[in-house]
């Protein structure tokens, strides 16, 4: 893999309170061009609203966002609407549009966003679909689908829209367990097809083995980070290990790939 | 009754059966006042400024408050003062319309809030901007959603459209009662107008429910049939 020296995305200084309450305390990271970082941490640490502050779908106190040398002005909608477009979002419970089948909900942004005709926007859908699986699933409606397979129609859905980076919210959490799999070899493929993603996850295995970087959070700060053969060494003592090492304990770091 | 009651009924069911169209016209009319005004107010409501959400409450306050007989003479009164010209039927199918505009509103509210935070997140997360999503993905689902609440509206607005007989539009009521008034038949002429109303509100519903199972997403089973 080669990595640019100019980063994708720089986020820099994220904090963010509600209702007074500090969620992110100055987040920053830089992701270069083909890398997978990977969030860790205990429930509540912040990482699924660091995740929603870089495309500001939850508006950041403070801090800034750049995607390829360019900061995100987040007051202006069109420049907003146009960094989204970019910066794929995997979500926890999909998300998908329930009242549309799968493959209009791959078409629908091809058409609104990118203003492509509906025949060139069926044909990408189709694409998509076809490149996660499930290319004779198109014209199932979610209600149809299985957990997996809604995730992998709304993982279609955002590379569909050829995004820069990809940020996925604890993509497997919502799951049967026999189901993750089909997900995390999707991801998996991707990443090893270069594709830029920031993934919030527990499953430990996948992080150890495919994320280049992980960042670990506590109470809205990423208190470590490092490759995962530095974080996670038998006897390094970070406060990664010992996370990890109490996920093994009560036997959810999941299935191993 | 006896036989005279029925020729009577009989002799005067054509200009009674009149009259249901002038009804059927005024809610299909009212209706379709209170759906082009009752979206626009519950999106404001859902998605507006403080000071829109407070005018849509304000509206919704006010013709939810006051009963539709008084809005019927206030409205006359109103047109009178500004020099519209008054025209019952018409005044009739404005003063349904704006009420039934704040019931509806309320019915697409409830069914905009119902809907999971996720879709509207969703498509913004892909670029939409916030009028697409609405128009794309929040209006489509939260008005089949609105269907049962809706038949419900045209029932009650279908009944409620008797009283406009006051201001002398030529409804059901208002031409049942015109020959009640000089035949004296009122048992028999009232029973065929309720029976009237009652066959109106069923054939109603019925299209309605077809509506609704058509407009049904597949897979989601909520129980009907």
């Amino acid at each position: 893999m080669t990595q640019s020296v100019e980063p994708v995305l720089r986020v820099r200084g994220i904090s963010k309170s509600l209702s007074g309450k500090a969620i992110l305390k100055d987040c920053s990271m830089d992701v270069a061009r083909g890398e997978l970082k990977v969030l860790i941490g205990p429930s509540g640490a912040g990482k699924s609203t660091l995740l929603q502050c870089i495309n500001c779908l939850i508006p950041p106190d403070a801090g800034e966002i750049w995607l390829e040398n360019e900061k995100l002005a987040m007051h202006d909608r069109t420049s907003l609407c146009a960094f989204r477009a970019q910066v794929g979002m995997i979500f926890q419970d999909f998300n998908l549009f329930d009242h549309m089948t799968a493959e209009e909900n791959v078409a629908i942004a091809l058409r609104k966003v990118r203003g492509m005709s509906a025949h060139d926007a069926h044909r990408r859908a189709q694409e998509e679909l076809g490149r996660v699986g499930l290319g004779r699933r198109a014209s199932l409606y979610p209600a149809q689908l299985s957990g997996g397979q809604k995730q992998r129609v709304a993982i279609a859905r955002a590379l569909a829209m050829d995004p820069k980076v990809i940020l996925l919210d604890e993509p497997t959490s919502a799951l049967d367990p026999e189901l993750v799999g089909e997900v995390l070899a999707v991801i998996r493929d991707l990443s090893r097809g270069g594709m830029t993603m920031i993934m919030a996850t527990h499953q430990m295995d996948f992080a150890r083995a495919l994320a280049h970087e992980i960042l670990f959070m506590e109470r809205g700060v990423i208190i470590e980070r490092g490759t995962p053969a530095a974080l996670l060494a038998p006897g390094a003592g970070t406060r990664t290990q010992a996370f990890c090492t109490s996920l093994l304990d009560m036997g959810g770091a999941g299935e191993p790939l | 009754m006896c036989m005279n009651s029925l020729i009577t009924v009989w002799n005067a069911l054509p200009f009674i059966l009149g009259g249901s169209l002038v009804t059927i016209a005024n809610v299909c009319v009212a209706l379709g006042i209170g759906l082009a005004l009752g979206v626009p107010l519950a999106v404001g409501q859902c998605y507006g400024g403080p000071v829109v959400r407070r005018l849509v409450g304000l509206y919704v306050w006010f013709f939810r408050g006051v009963p539709i007989l008084v809005l019927l003479f206030l409205f006359f009164g109103l047109f009178v003062w500004i020099g519209l010209p008054v025209e019952p039927f018409m005044l009739s199918c404005v003063v349904l319309g704006l009420t039934s505009t704040a019931y509806q509103s309320q019915i697409f509210r409830g069914a905009i809030q119902s809907l999971p935070q996720g879709q509207l997140k969703a498509a913004r997360a892909l670029g939409m901007r916030d009028a697409v999503a609405l128009r794309c993905i929040i209006l489509p689902q939260a008005l089949r959603l609105s269907i049962p609440g809706w038949a419900n509206e045209f029932s009650i607005l279908l009944k409620d459209s008797a009283i406009c007989y006051v201001l002398g539009t030529q409804e059901i009521m208002a031409r049942t009662n015109f020959v009640a008034a000089r035949t004296h038949e009122h048992l028999a002429l009232f029973a065929a107008a309720g029976l009237l109303y009652f066959l109106i509100t069923l054939a109603g519903l019925h299209l309605l429910k077809r509506l609704e199972l058509k407009m049904q997403i597949p897979g989601y089973s909520a129980g009907m049939e």
